[in-house]
């Protein structure tokens, strides 16, 4: 009895592997082509936020350090207008096990997995994810795989992410390392078949019911020492997971007056599964790459309903340039003595100038940082961007161009940030929503869902409807 | 240079996972022209020449066939040489905490 692996046999048994690999009854929370009960599956498929924290407390997960950045803080003042310049705070993730937030993630799945009996766990990544799903799988004696998306078709590699490589085979994981393309979601199914492993997605109800403890631990931890709730949580945004993890948590702990910022690094005009731009990229992850697409629709995964959904709680969002990013990173090391990875210092890039808006009494977190290392330092990455064709310099940051130049900035002053426009980006999550789905006419009741999952009014969805000629 | 592993030896394979005609339609046409390839580490169940094909059992057991491309495979990516564009950044903040209050 041989399966047939050819590319479209294997895709369309997709729906049978991944109900057998997640064992989600997804059905159960579909309520139309467009609507479906989102609290209700998370509610329902995961896990409570005190059923996390015990969890993650079996395995050291959570209950990091919140770092006061006194020496950032009074550089902002510097640069801010008189009163102004909100304190800067940061949430240590780099703490956890393997090194990032991400740990959090997957102590859920991979502790769902273990009840549930499956052999081991699978997770098709190129991020620190494969790091955390992992080390966790060793905690819970499970076998693991990680499926990566490495090399460019000369078989180079993006420092950062044959660092990820190592970091995973240094748990004893099995790597399987691929070329750039979409098609990493076809080697995963095969491995899932043969193994009868557990998916350990990164945007199922597990993984995201694991990141709402970092939100919510950040409030407590921030109105424990100040007596108040952040203005601002700046987080790093790809997938969506972190946004929406982080945001979940902190509004269970109440802290509905906090602004949730997602902030990316700007990688625009790169195409994410060209063999070409793939090298040509400075970071790996916590970029507009990935943070547009998967903010403007979300169900783009490997999940029939994706549980990441960062629309709905993201009160701004803004992008920063490369060169600020390891401007800041070297600004972490030398004058907070916290030598740390990339993706944290992304929202770290975006909190300087968002603390500049805010009065001196304010307080800014950033909800993250991660481990560095080898691959991952600043020096190796504008080496490799370097042998890439792509121009270091010192300059303002807006003379970097995303694959051509990275400019570092001159001084501390000119860190900006650019906003996105969310209006249109819930615009665009509309569209996807009626022309993927094929549909010519919504319900009262899907435009209901539409507007909670965009977080716009209903006025706002029937007007975008009506221009797009489709009936409610 | 080729290289020899024993049986039972720690080695890394490569293997072609679909050709640029069978990739899937929604791929930029860069990527299209190139085949979908993959590289992965285990044990060899046979002795083995690099450039010759070869079984090897993966940590999660599986036992996967493929051309045998390093033996006792390790790293060589690094923290990067010096960068003159970064390398003052940490003095001049310094020196920017000190002026003034
Ligand atoms: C350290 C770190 N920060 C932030 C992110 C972004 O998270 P998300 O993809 O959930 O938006 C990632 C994931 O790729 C990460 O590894």
């Amino acid at each position: 009895m041989s399966r047939d692996l050819s590319y479209n046999a294997v895709m369309a048994r997709r729906g049978e592997i991944m109900k057998k690999a997640l064992g989600i009854e997804y059905d159960e929370f579909i309520q139309s082509e467009i609507a479906f009960d989102y609290e209700g599956m998370m509610e329902k498929a995961g896990y409570s936020l005190d059923k996390v924290r015990q969890i993650q407390q079996q395995t050291g997960v959570g209950n990091t350090p919140l770092l006061e950045l006194k020496n950032i803080t009074r550089l902002v003042r510097k640069t801010s207008k008189k009163g102004y310049g909100a304190s800067i705070l940061v949430k240590d993730e780099a703490a956890n096990p393997s090194g990032s937030f991400k740990d959090r993630r997957a102590s859920v799945s991979v502790y769902h997995a273990k009840k549930l009996g499956y052999p081991g766990v699978l997770a098709a990544t190129s991020g620190n994810y494969g790091a955390a799903v992992a080390s966790q799988a060793n905690m819970m004696n499970l076998g693991c795989i990680i499926v990566q998306e490495v090399f460019d078709s000369r078989h180079l590699g993006q420092p950062e992410i044959i660092e990820k490589s190592r970091k995973c085979e240094a748990y004893g994981a099995e790597v399987v390392q691929l070329t750039v393309g979409p098609e990493l979601f076809y080697s995963a199914l095969i491995m899932l078949e043969e193994t009868g492993y557990f998916n350990a997605s990164l945007y199922s109800p597990f993984g995201i019911s694991g990141v709402e403890t970092l939100g919510y631990e950040l409030v407590e931890q921030v109105r424990a020492r100040y007596g108040k709730d952040p203005a601002y949580i700046v987080v790093t945004h790809a997938g969506g997971g972190n946004v929406t993890g982080t945001a979940r948590g902190a509004l269970k702990a109440g802290a509905v007056n906090s602004n949730i910022i997602g902030a990316s690094v700007d990688l625009s005009g790169l195409h994410m599964a060209s063999d070409i731009d793939f090298n040509k990229k400075s970071f790996t992850t916590g970029h507009t790459g990935f943070g547009v697409p998967f903010a403007t629709w979300p169900d783009r995964t490997d999940v029939p309903k994706n549980a990441a959904r960062p629309l709905r709680y993201l009160d701004r969002y803004v992008t920063v340039t490369q060169g600020e990013v390891f401007y800041v990173t070297e600004a972490l090391a030398h004058v907070e003595g916290l030598e740390r990875g990339p993706a944290g210092n992304t929202s770290l890039a975006a909190a300087i100038p968002l603390a500049r808006q805010l009065p001196e009494d304010e307080i800014v977190v950033v909800q993250e940082t991660e481990y560095t290392g080898a691959g991952k330092h600043p020096q190796a990455q504008l080496d490799f961007a370097r042998r890439n064709g792509v121009k270091v310099i010192r300059g303002e940051p807006k003379q970097n161009v995303p694959g051509k130049v990275i400019a570092i900035p001159e001084n501390f002053s000119q860190l900006d940030i650019t906003e996105m426009d969310l209006e249109r980006m819930r615009r665009s999550y509309i569209r996807n929503a009626v022309t993927r789905n094929n549909v010519t006419e919504v319900t009262q009741e899907e435009l209901g869902f539409l507007a909670e999952d965009a977080k716009a009014s209903p006025a706002f969805v029937a007007s975008v409807l009506e221009g797009l000629g489709v009936k409610v | 240079m080729s290289e020899a592993c024993k049986q039972g030896e720690w080695v890394e394979i490569h293997y072609v996972v679909l050709k640029p005609e069978e990739r899937s339609h929604d791929v930029p046409d860069d990527t299209k022209k190139v085949p979908l390839e993959c590289w992965i580490k285990g044990w060899a169940l046979s002795s083995g020449t690099t450039g010759g094909q070869i079984e090897i059992r993966t940590p999660a057991n599986r036992i996967v066939k493929g051309t045998l491309t390093r033996v006792n495979p390790g790293y060589a990516h690094t923290f990067g040489p010096g960068v003159p564009e970064l390398s003052s950044v940490g003095r001049e903040l310094k020196a920017m905490l000190k002026e003034g209050n």
